[in-house]
């Protein structure tokens, strides 16, 4: 098997493969979580918060400034990765136009060497939050096989999308083709780890600010 | 009611639902609610980050209800939670958490941490991992009417006591009153003057109340060990009393966490809504100031701060009440840095203070406020919460810090326009 032939699969059934998982494991997911169901709450809501879970979604967002001060480094580090996966994502050219021969829509892009720059910050960031698990005590306790891997499936399309666009290392094909894989090895492990968060997280968002809502405790 | 493991499994099982399966799905092992918790903050110990006391809980639900969780069990890469696993977490289940829910502010992917340690608590109890002095409490509230052992006569003696001070009668029984007042059994026994203060305030207020003498403690055990059936046992003996007597609302006494049990669970553990309204002391303190029926002359001079109880404040909505009533009556009055629904907690709510085995553990949590307060230089602190009042004066005393306590019921009661 050449590298174009692994480009080829990846850019074909590979990414068919992957997408199927994602799916499949996003509508299970979802499943196993509605499905548990609650039960209503009895106790008279106070009237002064409406659509606090609403709310709560995008407020908690935004973090209390004693609480940034006791934990700078989750945050800050956090922060920038969130929004530089996000910013090479959604305005590198190449991506763009993926999701444009797939969804038919389009938007603009940011110049080359802005993204490059995102993407290396990103990178220290995402590094940063690396070492910081493993030597900061309570991160560290709390960490298992899981965290590892949902680490390493994160940074491996931002690594190996690095290497590609600098023609670093290995053939460009072939980077190409394992930047791809990358992205598919993602795709497929999002749902069953912690990166299924990025969805649910609104879900939990809506529970607690709606619970803090009843309360009369605005989100 | 004999414990197992199976039990205590069963219990977990029944608690499980949607907000807790997204929220063990959402959480990423960030570390934040260790920062939120001064378990942590005073020990920096890791076990005490907030998500890790559910740990046991979590497990079993991957296992149970996601596939993933069921692959991993049957690959042999998860194992079934044991009773011994239960039991060495009861010290992060019960003592080291007040159910303050701080973290449940913080976790930015919007998991309510504390929710779900009252849940667990369901199954750590059904499983006999409740430390005895909760264990105990429960008994007694269950058997004799109180967790302290309270009795009928305890508290006519308190009334007959408070009726001499003040040269008023102090209703007991009267049906068809608009309100009825529970007590917190530290209140009849440590703090008989927030008795006496109701009767100055309403009295002034016109206020038609009564206590009953079915029904007079509010605080609830079953709930702070985790046991609904219990629970639901010690509420039904107050909804009964206030649905006999025909009153129209049911005073909370200051006491947070029976706040908690009366207003927000009692409704979903009898599985109907009230006859009655349920408030707290200081809502309604703070509706009879607006409407010009509480009328305070003078002001404390000395510099004083206010403590704000959680599950007052934090976890049930009287925020901004406690300013306004101490607006009226303290001119030298300082917020401590983090207050309101950012305040910390004095370490003794959530059934901690009953529990023996917890005592050191709160002791040291209590260097978070002495911090607080350190940073203020403050003579007096208030607060409404009988159970923070007794925690944060065993904590003045072992850390040798000169502050006054007040209640702030008795403290409005003090500056009653003559």
């Amino acid at each position: 098997m050449t590298a174009m032939d692994l480009l080829l699969w990846s850019r074909g059934p590979g990414l068919g493969i992957a997408a199927a998982i994602f799916l499949f494991g996003m509508v299970l997911r979802l499943f196993e979580i509605y499905s548990l169901g609650r039960k209503a709450d009895l106790a008279p809501a106070r009237p002064d918060s409406p659509g606090s879970g609403w709310r709560t979604m995008f407020t908690r967002s935004i973090p209390d400034a004693g609480e940034f001060r006791r934990a700078a480094v989750v945050m800050t580090a956090g922060y920038i990765f969130h929004a530089g996966l996000f910013i090479v994502l959604l305005f590198l050219l190449p991506h763009i136009a993926l999701f444009d021969s797939i969804f038919g829509i389009s938007w603009p892009s940011l110049p080359t060497p802005v993204i490059d720059l995102i993407t290396v910050v990103t990178i220290i960031a995402l590094l940063v939050t690396l070492l910081h698990r493993l030597m900061d005590p309570v991160r560290r306790f709390l960490s298992g096989f899981g965290d590892y891997l949902a680490w390493t499936v994160t940074f491996l399309p931002l690594i190996t999308g690095y290497m590609a666009y600098h023609h670093l290392l290995l053939d460009y094909t072939l980077i190409l083709a394992i930047h791809i894989l990358s992205v598919e090895l993602l795709l497929v492990v999002f749902p069953f780890t912690k990166l299924m968060h990025m969805f649910s997280l609104f879900i939990s968002r809506w529970y607690n600010g709606e619970w803090f809502g009843h309360k009369g405790v605005a989100s | 009611m004999s414990a197992t493991l199976e039990k205590g499994i069963n219990a977990l099982r029944e608690n499980l639902d949607a907000p807790i399966a997204s929220y063990f799905s959402s959480c990423v092992r960030c570390g934040m609610c260790a920062e939120a918790c001064l378990f942590f903050t005073e020990t920096r110990d890791p076990q005490y980050t907030p998500i890790h006391k559910l740990e046991p809980m979590r497990r079993l639900w991957e296992q149970e209800y996601t596939l993933i969780g069921k692959v991993k069990k049957w690959l042999g890469l998860s194992k079934p939670i044991t009773d011994g696993e239960l039991e060495a977490w009861s010290p992060l289940v019960y003592d080291s958490c007040t159910q303050c829910g701080r973290c449940s502010l913080v976790c930015p992917v919007g998991n309510d941490i504390t929710y779900m340690i009252r849940k667990m608590r369901e199954g750590m109890a059904a499983a006999g991992h409740a430390p005895k002095g909760v264990v105990d409490a429960v008994k007694r509230t269950i058997t004799l009417g109180s967790p302290m052992g309270v009795k009928l006569k305890a508290l006519e003696a308190q009334i007959r006591d408070q009726e001499a001070e003040t040269g008023l009668s102090i209703p007991i029984d009267v049906a068809g009153a608009e309100y009825m007042a529970l007590l917190s059994s530290m209140e009849i026994m440590n703090f008989p003057e927030y008795l006496g203060s109701l009767a100055r305030i309403f009295n002034k207020a016109g206020v038609s109340w009564t206590l009953s003498s079915e029904a007079f403690e509010a605080t609830n055990s079953g709930i702070q060990i985790g046991v609904a059936d219990l629970a639901r046992e010690i509420l039904m003996r107050i909804v009964t009393a206030a649905e006999k007597l025909e009153v129209k609302k049911v005073i909370s006494p200051e006491c947070g966490h029976a706040f908690t049990a009366l207003r927000w669970e009692g409704p979903n553990l009898i599985g109907r809504p009230y006859g009655f309204e349920v408030v707290h002391i200081l809502e309604l303190l703070d509706q009879l100031r607006s409407e010009g029926l509480l009328k305070t002359a003078g002001k404390e001079t000395v510099a004083l701060t206010f403590h704000d109880p959680c599950q007052i404040v934090r976890r049930g909505g009287v925020v901004a009440q406690p300013r306004r009533l101490l607006g009226d009556i303290a001119e030298n009055f300082h917020e401590m840095e983090d207050h309101g629904i950012w305040n910390w907690c004095c370490g003794g709510g959530g059934g901690v203070s009953a529990n023996e085995r917890a005592e050191k553990l709160q002791l040291t949590a209590f260097k978070r406020k002495q911090a607080q307060l350190e940073k203020l230089d403050v003579d007096t602190m208030v607060t409404a919460c009988a159970n923070c009042r007794i925690v944060l004066e065993e904590g003045l005393e072992h850390y040798h810090m000169d502050i006054r306590l007040v209640g702030l019921t008795e403290m409005i009661a003090a500056h009653l326009e003559e």
